[in-house]
């Protein structure tokens, strides 16, 4: 089923050295508005494995969904423009394929779940007949197979009564059933590389605790990538193997989740890190980023973070730092990041 | 003298509380018919919730959607008639009083609410949006004396007062938050309902707002009512810290009671759901899953309505509904027959 047309090897690929599962090299993405052209992704790298999680973490309009949709191939152009880089699926580049070609790797090869499932899913059809959609059209399945295939999906992501429920509308669940829903849904092909985008933020935390669990569950089963965009940190540390921090449209970044949380190699990660309140800070007041996120239209000059960094020396204002290699698949942005790692920074 | 509300309120400071709510129950009808509306039913949103307030004290309210938390709200807004119950701020009961004493009562308890974007007019300035208040209340600030005490409030919340007649969509969320702040600190309130004021904001302005609110508070002896479901806020800024459930309230204590020792399954649950931004903590974390979804208010379960969820529940719980009492194990009380110390975070 999940023969693939884009690969020319079946060969299971692998991590380090070899070639990745999914790798987005020096990626560009603008949009063009009347106001003028939005630089949203400046330069963005990543890869990832069968099976590992990968967490995209930023605030709003770091570009953390704008990647993720370029790599579906769902962003609107015009106004997006993709002026640079390359998205490598198995070794092939999705951004050259022609678009035939690229539908056979969208939902079938990559999938993506979507943050608010009420308004992703089309409120006048039941949800048995929604998972099975791509199955009727795409794998040429009868309806009864379809729908049969649809009640094992609902089973698979724990949707109690799944063959009663399968008939049943999408006001008939609830936030969390929904959520499964769609997930039900993205695997629906089998998919290798899983994109979720802010899946549990509408979510409750008790909720959010089952549906984390359960990507979780399922990329481990199915040996899936999972590419999990987020703002929460707490859900990162929870859930992810490396974790890549973007702020204004670059990975500024990027290593194990571990290392971040312990020694974080870029002022932004750090600031972030302090901003969430803990057990020792009641009644202390927070450590706060100061000032406000970047004008894409107008960004600063040099690093886009020297505006509200607290180590922004001169060289800040002017350079743009290079992602620097600090060993062990670690890259950090800044241009004293080994100075924020040995601590003479602070 | 007057109720017996002593011992549902927690470890408390001593004297009289600014405001004393009693058994105060909102019931929604639900009808049937379009000219003769027939009631079938109701949606018990606030079910018996009693708590006080002090003077300069925070008291948190956490829960899960559907639980009443803001409906809560809005009652003590006066912008609901509740079904039962009543509240006391200094004395007097705020649903009884009409005209002018209402008018003065309103004054004193004021809204942040949550979305910073809907709820700023976008037609209206910045100095009429603050400066709103004194037309309904006139005697607060003579007209020639308004834009001084706007530009007095922008400074305040740390906006630059020169941007008086600016409008909501020139500022950011955080800045916008600022404003609805500014304007619910116009009448010179003594208690603030903080309706989930953060949960719209990226991380690193959330702290920002916090640090306002708390700066507040010490400058202007404000109480603040704090309704959110992110509990490591809700830790932060609470002094007393409020459970609820489906309708009722289920645990209320100190801050360092309701996290640190919680007696009730909901609390220790929710707790433990909670992603905890340590990614070394996952293996070692304790956590309590649940199974299911809340029920529906419009008809809970019978006897304790935490149980069909519950992993401790019991023939009594579905019979006998738990009182919100002080249960031998911690001098907080907790609303359930088999309340035990549970500790869930470190």
């Amino acid at each position: 089923m999940t023969d693939i047309h884009v690969s020319s090897s079946s060969s299971p690929v692998v991590g380090g050295g070899g070639r990745h599962l999914l790798e987005v090299k020096d990626l560009y993405v603008e949009f063009h508005t009347r106001d003028g052209v939005a630089r949203v992704i400046n330069g963005v790298s990543y890869h990832l494995d069968p099976g590992e999680t990968l967490a995209v973490l930023g605030e709003s309009g770091s570009g953390k969904s704008v990647t993720a949709q370029a790599i579906m191939g769902i962003l609107d152009m015009p106004p997006a423009k993709i002026p640079g880089g390359q998205i490598l699926y198995k070794g092939e580049n999705l951004l050259a394929m022609p678009e035939e070609k690229r539908r056979q790797v969208r939902g079938k090869e990559i999938s993506m779940i979507f943050q608010d499932a009420l308004s992703a899913l089309n409120p006048v059809f039941p949800v048995g007949w929604q998972i099975s959609e791509t199955l009727r059209t795409r794998a040429g399945m009868s309806k009864k197979e379809a729908l049969n295939r649809a009640v094992e999906l609902m089973d698979l992501v724990k949707i109690p009564a799944a063959r009663a429920r399968v008939k049943d509308y999408p006001h008939q669940f609830s936030g969390g059933m929904r959520q499964r829903v769609m997930i039900a849904m993205a695997l629906a092909m089998d998919p290798k590389v899983l994109i979720a985008d802010e899946p549990t933020t509408a979510l409750d935390v008790t909720v959010q605790a089952q549906i984390m669990d359960l990507l979780g569950d399922l990329r481990r089963d199915l040996n899936m990538g999972l590419i999990l965009i987020t703002h929460d940190l707490g859900v990162v540390a929870d859930v992810a193997d490396r974790i890549a921090v973007m702020y204004a449209g670059r990975i500024v970044e990027h290593a194990d989740v571990r290392n971040v949380y312990k020694h974080p190699a870029h002022p932004y990660t750090e600031g972030l890190l302090d901003s969430i309140p803990r057990l020792d800070s009641k009644g202390t007041e927070l450590a706060t980023i100061k000032g406000l996120p970047p004008n894409l239209m107008r960004p600063p000059t040099g690093c886009a973070f020297h505006p509200r960094c607290k180590y922004a020396k001169s060289v800040c204002t002017t350079e743009t730092p290079l992602s620097l290699d600090l060993g062990h698949g670690r890259t950090s942005a800044c241009h004293f990041a080994k100075e924020m790692l040995d601590g003479t920074l602070r | 003298m007057a109720h017996s509300a002593e011992n549902v309120s927690g470890a408390r400071p001593a004297g009289e509380p600014l405001l004393r709510v009693e058994n105060l129950v909102k019931h929604f009808p639900i009808t049937q018919g379009i000219l003769f509306k027939k009631k079938v039913g109701a949606v018990k949103a606030v079910d018996g919730v009693s708590f006080e307030l002090h003077r300069g004290e925070t008291l948190g309210i956490v829960g899960e959607s559907g639980c009443g938390k803001s409906t809560l709200a809005k009652l003590l807004m006066r912008l609901e008639t509740p079904t039962a119950g009543r509240a006391m701020l200094k004395g007097k009961d705020i649903f009884k009083v009409s005209g002018s004493e209402l008018r003065r009562m309103r004054r004193n308890i004021q809204m942040v609410m949550q979305d910073p974007y809907t709820s700023l007019n976008p037609r209206m300035t910045v100095g009429d949006i603050i400066g709103e208040p004194y037309e309904i209340h006139t005697e607060v600030a003579p007209k020639g004396d308004r834009q001084r005490r706007v530009q007095e409030l922008l400074e305040l919340v740390g906006l630059n007062p020169e941007h008086i007649n600016r409008y909501p969509h020139q500022f950011s969320g955080g800045q916008r938050q600022r404003i609805g702040i500014a304007r619910a600190l116009a009448l010179k309130p003594e208690i603030i309902v903080c309706d989930e004021p953060v949960s719209a904001l990226d991380v690193s302005i959330q702290a920002q707002v916090i640090n306002l609110l708390e700066k507040l508070q010490g400058e202007l002896d404000l109480s603040y009512i704090f309704i959110a479901h992110d509990l490591s806020v809700v830790r932060h800024i609470s002094d007393r810290v409020g459970v609820m459930y489906l309708g009722k309230m289920v645990e209320v204590g100190t801050d360092a009671e309701i996290y640190e020792r919680p007696t009730h399954p909901y609390t220790q649950a929710l707790l433990s759901a909670v992603p905890v931004p340590d990614p070394d903590a996952r293996t070692h974390r304790d956590v309590i899953r649940l199974v299911g979804d809340v029920p529906s208010p419009a008809n809970p379960p019978s006897g304790c309505r935490f149980r069909t969820r519950c992993w401790k529940a019991q023939e009594r719980c579905s019979v006998e509904e738990p009182l919100l009492i002080r249960r031998g194990v911690d001098p907080h009380p907790s609303a359930c027959h088999f309340a035990e110390l549970r500790q869930v975070v470190g």
